[in-house]
């Protein structure tokens, strides 16, 4: 009986997910002579968290228009063509790692962590914007983050599967990378748990399983709402198996929620411990300059910092490309430069404690690291750092300037560069000088160094480029609640009450309202 | 367009995630099981250039160990004994014997038979056989009862597991020297006492000691 009710829902659903799409739309704006929603277009910025006149309706008419009916084609197949290309640089670099070996890079004694750890510690930093606008900004209900949480989120996914593969590299014996994990084996091998090495296993092994759960449940409705709305019978089926059966009905919701509640809480401590103990990979060991402990709390605040940024060049051309300047806009894109302001003061006061804590220690070898950093070999790159974290994002005390799009995105540009040249300084700086002069040396990049950094660049443009193609880059079961909750303060709820109650069961998912024009 | 899902789908769905824990279950235990046994090469007859039974010529003719392998108390290395071993007694009995060519022609010409290796370590552990012979562990405890194969295999898996299992808790594996070459010797019932005994009298090394890398990775 149930399951028959279920099917005759779903196929009601299907039916008025019919009604609704424009079989033959090809645009992001829906033909004339459809249904549509009114969807504001042009080029005014907004500063509400939405563009007011928005239903739930044309929300998922909207944000899985890019996806079913999309013309990004030129566009998006250019990109692709770059990012593969990138992609295919870091697979040649990949492989030569393998077959030659680490040889192949610039790491040598007394520099044995390079660029493959520099580009380690950059990726994972960047990850950490996503957890924290998906899970610390919900749990803090500040509802500007429903808009980005869910590419924001597939920036930390992506950039893990970026960083993970920089330890496996740097291993140089890939083939025993599972002797890092406490797994039964025949040889009665068990990790040193005592090392900070295997703690960074642990946190980023945890830190994506967590990740990639919450990216997922989240994607439920969204998966169930595309599964109803696609024309395409194996688009369909696939979104549908993806979408668990998900009906929209109140026991899915309250199941939905709580767990969605439930991961955001398990998240929350994730944006300060996995940071936390990646800074251990260099305070523990005693070397001037990672031996530190101011390290963990200044390593999250990068961390966010670098994320936020990455955020930014990610938004800013994806609002623009998908037209999605309406749910993306000019409040997200200022509240981001505020995070960013904000931690980039706490980076730039752990920059200035460690030069104050290198004259106060009174230890000649701190010392010398401090100056070393300065005016040795590797200065400039100090100096660009203080240009990029330092003085560069001060610009931001300015609101005209944090609302202009191409400052800002020159400025996270410029915060991106400076968080990989602080790894620089960090890594390369304090292993450069050894304790004894004789065994002093230099560190330079080769060129495989170089490729596998772009490369990876490419791996996540990649994966960023298929996801925007293929998932909804904006969390609509979320953004329709905002609908609703900006309703009720912005007085345009009688509109997304008069469908909700007029929608019957199947109104959970969206896809069977009738968009109306907004009455505020 | 009609439902692309039928209500079974959601029966299916929910079974198909037993099955798949069930089935990967099953998997680890059997790739875990046969890793253990098969994967190793146990129990199985190697072949050689000479069909040489150890069960003949230990149980049946009553040779000792250490006639042919020479130097496994003194060496790291139980030497594989050269031809003229063999022909001590082969130049005199079974002289004749169409099974033993191989080891007449290489009397004549001087070249070594070349034997299957039956346990061969990895190039990265330094084992050394007098050691454990000195400190009272059998030849059975690593070779098995090798008078019973008439041709031999590998009867331990000699996995790394498989020494410290050992070299974690010695007492349990030890005899009196006396008692290293027979190879049917029963440990009497109160080994615990007699190993522990043991473990003191042939100063064996601490566990600590024992389970460094650097005892058997130099």
């Amino acid at each position: 009986m149930a399951k028959k009710a279920r099917a005759i829902n779903a196929s009601a659903q299907a039916a008025s997910a019919g009604t609704l799409t424009a079989p033959g739309g090809t645009g992001i704006v829906p033909a004339p002579g459809h249904a549509a929603p009114p969807v504001p277009v042009g080029d005014e910025e907004t500063f509400a968290i939405i563009e007011p006149g928005h239903t739930y309706g044309s929300i998922s008419q909207k944000i899985s228009e890019i996806i079913l009916h999309g013309n990004l084609w030129t566009g998006w197949l250019v990109g692709l063509a770059m990012t593969v290309s990138l992609l295919l640089l870091m697979l040649t670099a990949l492989s030569m790692v393998i077959l030659q070996g680490v040889g192949m890079w610039g790491i040598n004694i007394p520099v044995g962590w390079g660029f493959d750890i520099i580009s380690f510690v950059w990726w994972i930093g960047i990850g950490h914007a996503g957890t924290l606008i998906s899970a610390i900004l919900l749990l803090f209900h500040q509802n500007w983050r429903t808009s980005i949480n869910r590419f924001a989120e597939a920036m930390t996914i992506f950039a893990v599967m970026c960083a993970g593969m920089y330890p496996l590299l740097h291993l140089g014996r890939h083939q025993y990378a599972y002797w890092m994990f406490p797994v039964p084996n025949t040889m009665q091998l068990w990790p040193q748990f005592r090392s900070p090495l295997i703690w960074d296993v642990f946190a980023v092994s945890t830190y994506f399983t967590v990740s990639a759960t919450f990216w997922y449940v989240g994607l439920i409705p969204d998966l169930a709402t595309l599964r109803d709305r696609a024309t395409n019978r194996f688009a369909k089926i696939i979104y549908g198996v993806f979408a668990l059966g998900w009906r929209g009905s109140a026991k899915h919701w309250h199941r939905y929620t709580a767990i969605y509640l439930l991961l955001a809480a398990i998240s929350t401590p994730l944006v300060l411990s996995v940071h936390s103990v990646i800074s251990f990979d260099f305070s523990v060991g005693i070397v001037p300059g990672w031996h530190s402990t101011i390290f963990p709390p200044y390593f999250v605040a990068g961390a966010i910092f670098a994320g936020f940024a990455f955020v930014l060049i990610l938004a800013i051309p994806m609002r623009a490309l998908c037209n999605l300047r309406d749910v993306i806009t000019m409040k997200h894109l200022e509240n981001c430069g505020k995070v960013m302001l904000a931690t980039g003061m706490v980076v730039f006061y752990g920059y200035l404690m460690e030069l104050f804590m290198g004259y106060f220690s009174r230890n000649t070898y701190e010392q010398y690291m401090t100056t070393n950093r300065m005016v040795g070999p590797y200065g400039p790159s100090y100096w660009a750092l203080f240009f990029c974290n330092g003085f560069a994002p001060q610009i931001l005390w300015f609101r005209k300037m944090r609302t202009n799009i191409p400052c800002l995105f020159i400025v996270s540009l410029i915060v991106s560069v400076g968080m990989f040249l602080e790894r620089f300084v960090i890594i390369v700086v304090s292993l450069h000088r050894d304790y004894l002069p004789a065994a002093w040396g230099m560190y330079y990049p080769t060129f495989w160094d170089w490729a596998q950094f772009i490369g990876s660049i490419g791996l996540f443009s990649t994966l960023f480029l298929l996801f925007v193609r293929v998932l909804p880059s904006i969390s609509m079961a979320e953004v329709r609640e905002l609908v609703h909750h900006e309703g009720h303060t912005a007085g345009a709820g009688e509109v997304a009450y008069e469908e909700a109650e007029t929608s019957g069961d199947g109104q959970t998912t969206g896809s069977n309202l009738k968009p109306r024009p907004a009455q505020a | 367009m009609a439902q692309v899902f039928h209500p079974s789908t959601n029966t299916i769905s929910k079974f198909s995630i037993v099955g798949g824990l069930l089935g990967l279950t099953v998997f680890c235990t059997l790739w875990f099981g046969f890793n253990l046994t098969y994967g190793n090469r146990l129990y199985v007859p190697l072949e050689q250039p000479v069909q040489f039974s150890h069960k003949h010529h230990v149980k049946d003719d009553g040779i000792d160990c250490r006639y042919c392998h020479t130097s496994v108390d003194k060496s790291s290395f139980a030497n594989i004994p050269p031809t003229e071993t063999c022909m001590t007694c082969h130049s005199q009995i079974w002289s004749d014997s169409p099974l033993l060519e191989p080891v007449r022609e290489s009397w004549r010409t001087g070249r070594p038979i070349a034997w299957t290796r039956v346990h061969d370590l990895p190039d990265f552990v330094y084992f050394n056989h007098s050691i454990h012979v000195q400190k009272g562990v059998s030849c059975v405890s690593c070779h098995g009862q090798v008078d019973e194969m008439p041709i031999t295999w590998r009867a331990k898996t000699l996995t790394m597991s498989w020494c410290l299992d050992c070299h974690k808790d010695p007492a349990k594996n030890l005899r009196p020297r006396s008692e290293v070459y027979n190879l049917s010797y029963v440990p009497p019932a109160n080994q615990p006492e007699l190993g522990a005994q043991l473990v003191r009298e042939y100063h064996v090394l601490p566990r600590q000691q024992l389970t460094n890398c650097s005892i058997c990775h130099r």
